[in-house]
């Protein structure tokens, strides 16, 4: 049991993340804190990738003329780290539509907490 | 013009994304350069299309190595006669929506400062759609699905007042759904070491007992099924569709949904294969079930809707239960049928969005309840395109709706799944009783003023997409046969079940 939860504790960790984020997003009613949770599930994901490119005493994926590039081992793998680069902007962009959208949310009704926009919804009359 | 021909599989997402760029700097120079780029490039992504798809015909498989670096290093395009067939879909609906988008535009967007913005994004969109389709790797698939959902969320945030609030909504669910999508990515690149699908395809056989690739797999079906708004991961769409302008509720119900579902008959039947998807659990079936479920809320949801967008909204949830009920039943029939309502439902809902669209235009609203014989006197070739719209979504023969019920029913009783075929007879029957009760209130509902209402019919760039749309639907009904043995056939001969 033990074993189980030392043994892979990062994922343990990654996979608390991914559930605190998931928990943000759906359950809180502020929609900035949605987002924040957004972003938590975004980075739980990309450590996610990171943590598989490690590897036991290996350096970083540059060339190093004492180690020579004959054994990859010795390197940890670079492609997850571009993979997330990607998706970091990915992330990023999604981050900026978002609060572009919460700008526009809140000069319109003038909060951000979902019940308060819902109830300042329906009294709204319906134009479209 | 040898270069068109080496490069063509890549050629719609080279032209598409500098023109999304483009737009809006030659808009600064005339406002009406970006409807005209945005024709121009969607036109010739059009024509690139049927290139493509004739080519794939006759020659085969096109692999498109990005850069000349082969895979697995590289990023490798694929056609195939599915990915060219989604991809002329997907153009063809996009260029006739953009045609009808210009008085839209400009009476629901009146700032122009968010007309320009709306065709960059439209095209931006587009390429995104053409690059999901297209791509053979699952990473660059990731971002061009993230590419096409912010253009979603744009689309639609531009709407009436509530239309922020929808799309923020979106937001949150699809950006759920593009992390499951790139955590079940991570379970099966570290399984495999590779993120090429052909690579993938020939190095799971050796991992698929692993319970991590069973889980990956099923993360990957998750967030795709809230892209493609499979029930019950549907909450997302109705009011998105609603509060969206008009001009992006067309071109966004047809085609958004669609890609995620061709996302997943792409990895389900061609990477994993049925069988292999179905070792550790039954994820077919599942998603058959669920849209089951989903044909019959959706149906009965837009009966009760009084306002025709949302009616369609809810509509498109039970339509894209029908192509999950075609990947459900798992078997080559079932498939087709799947691929032929994803450009049938294209088609219509295309249709039936722009009509709506129309309504506005003219009555300045689209209630049902407010609709009356006065739209048909003034609107004649709106109102007679909406009717072939409804009668193929009901699935009257020789319209094109009738023939992917029919493979899709053809399907269910090959597998002998009865309870599949009755959802699709009694969703038949729904159909019709939402729909007529729109044609009854147009057809037969006299209008209350008795002053003759005059003949105020749309201009000729809002009529022509709807009536060329209306025609398409006949014609693919009638072609339905050539459209299954030349295209489709060979779709289902090479997917894995």
């Amino acid at each position: 049991m033990t074993e189980v939860l030392l043994g892979h504790y990062g994922y343990w960790f990654i996979f608390a993340l991914v559930i605190l984020g998931f928990y943000g997003m759906v359950v809180k009613r502020n929609l900035v804190k949605k987002l924040i949770g957004m972003n938590i599930f975004q980075v739980a994901i990309i450590m996610f990738f990171l943590s598989s490119a490690v590897k036991w005493q290996a350096t970083i994926p540059i060339a190093d003329p004492a180690l020579g590039t004959s054994d990859p081992d010795l390197y940890i793998s670079p492609l997850q780290h571009c993979l997330m680069l990607t998706a970091i902007v990915v992330a990023v962009a999604t981050n900026g539509v978002a609060y572009a959208l919460l700008i526009a949310i809140h000069k319109r009704f003038g909060t951000l907490h979902e019940d308060e926009l819902l109830a300042r919804m329906t009294h709204d009359l319906d134009l479209d | 013009m040898t270069w068109i021909w080496t490069n063509a599989p890549a050629l719609p997402v080279v032209l598409l994304l500098p023109a999304a760029i483009i737009i809006p700097l030659a808009a600064l120079i005339d406002r009406r350069l970006a409807r005209a780029l945005a024709l121009a490039a969607s036109l010739a992504a059009v024509a690139l299309g049927i290139l493509n798809l004739v080519r794939v015909l006759a020659d085969g498989p096109v692999r498109y190595f990005m850069g000349g670096w082969p895979p697995p290093i590289g990023i490798e395009y694929v056609l195939d006669p599915l990915s060219a067939f989604v991809i002329l879909v997907v153009n063809a609906i996009g260029f006739l929506v953009l045609l009808h988008a210009g008085t839209p535009v400009a009476r629901e967007l009146p700032e122009a400062g968010q007309q320009v913005p709306y065709y960059a994004v439209a095209v931006l969109m587009l390429c995104g759609f053409n690059g999901i389709v297209v791509t053979g790797d699952f990473f660059n698939l990731y971002v061009w699905l993230e590419i096409s959902s912010l253009s979603l969320y744009g689309l639609i945030a531009v709407g009436g007042r509530k239309a922020p609030v929808a799309a923020f909504r979106y937001l949150i669910l699809g950006t759920i759904g593009a992390c499951f999508y790139l955590l079940g990515l991570g379970f099966l690149f570290t399984m495999t070491g590779t993120l090429n699908m052909a690579d993938l395809k020939a190095i799971l056989p050796a991992v698929s007992a692993e319970p991590a690739v069973a889980v990956g797999l099923g993360l990957i079906v998750a967030g795709m099924g809230l892209k493609m708004a499979l029930f019950p991961l549907h909450g997302w769409l109705p009011d998105a569709y609603t509060y969206a302008p008009s001009a992006s509720s067309a071109l966004i119900a047809p085609l958004g949904t669609k890609v995620g579902a061709y996302v997943l008959i792409r990895i389900l039947f061609f990477v994993f294969g049925v069988g292999a998807a179905a070792k550790a659990f039954p994820l077919t079936t599942v998603v058959g079930w669920l849209a089951a479920g989903g044909i019959l809320y959706g149906s009965v949801m837009a009966m009760a809707q009084r306002e025709l967008k949302r009616m369609l909204a809810y509509s498109s949830i039970a339509q894209v239960g029908y192509i999950g009920l075609g990947i459900g039943l798992a078997n080559p029939l079932g498939l087709i049928g799947a691929i032929l309502h994803v450009m049938n439902h294209a088609a219509m809902k295309g249709l039936l969005f722009l009509v709506a669209g129309n309504f506005r235009t003219v009555l300045g609203h689209s209630d049902i309840a407010r609709l009356d014989g006065s739209a048909r006197r003034r609107m004649p070739w709106t109102t007679a395109a909406f009717a072939v719209g409804a009668l193929s979504m009901i699935g009257i023969p020789p319209l094109a709706g009738f023939f992917s019920k029919w493979y899709l029913a053809l399907g269910a009783v090959a597998r002998k799944q009865w309870v599949f075929l009755a959802v699709i007879l009694v969703s038949s029957l729904l159909n019709a009783v939402y729909f007529f009760r729109v044609l009854e209130r147009v057809y037969l509902v006299k209008p209350d003023a008795e002053e003759d209402a005059p003949r105020t019919e749309v201009t000729a760039s809002m009529r022509i997409p709807v009536l060329i749309l209306a025609a398409a639907l006949v014609l693919l009904g009638v072609l339905n046969a050539a459209i299954v043995k030349g295209v489709l056939a060979k779709v289902a001969a090479a997917a894995l079940f």
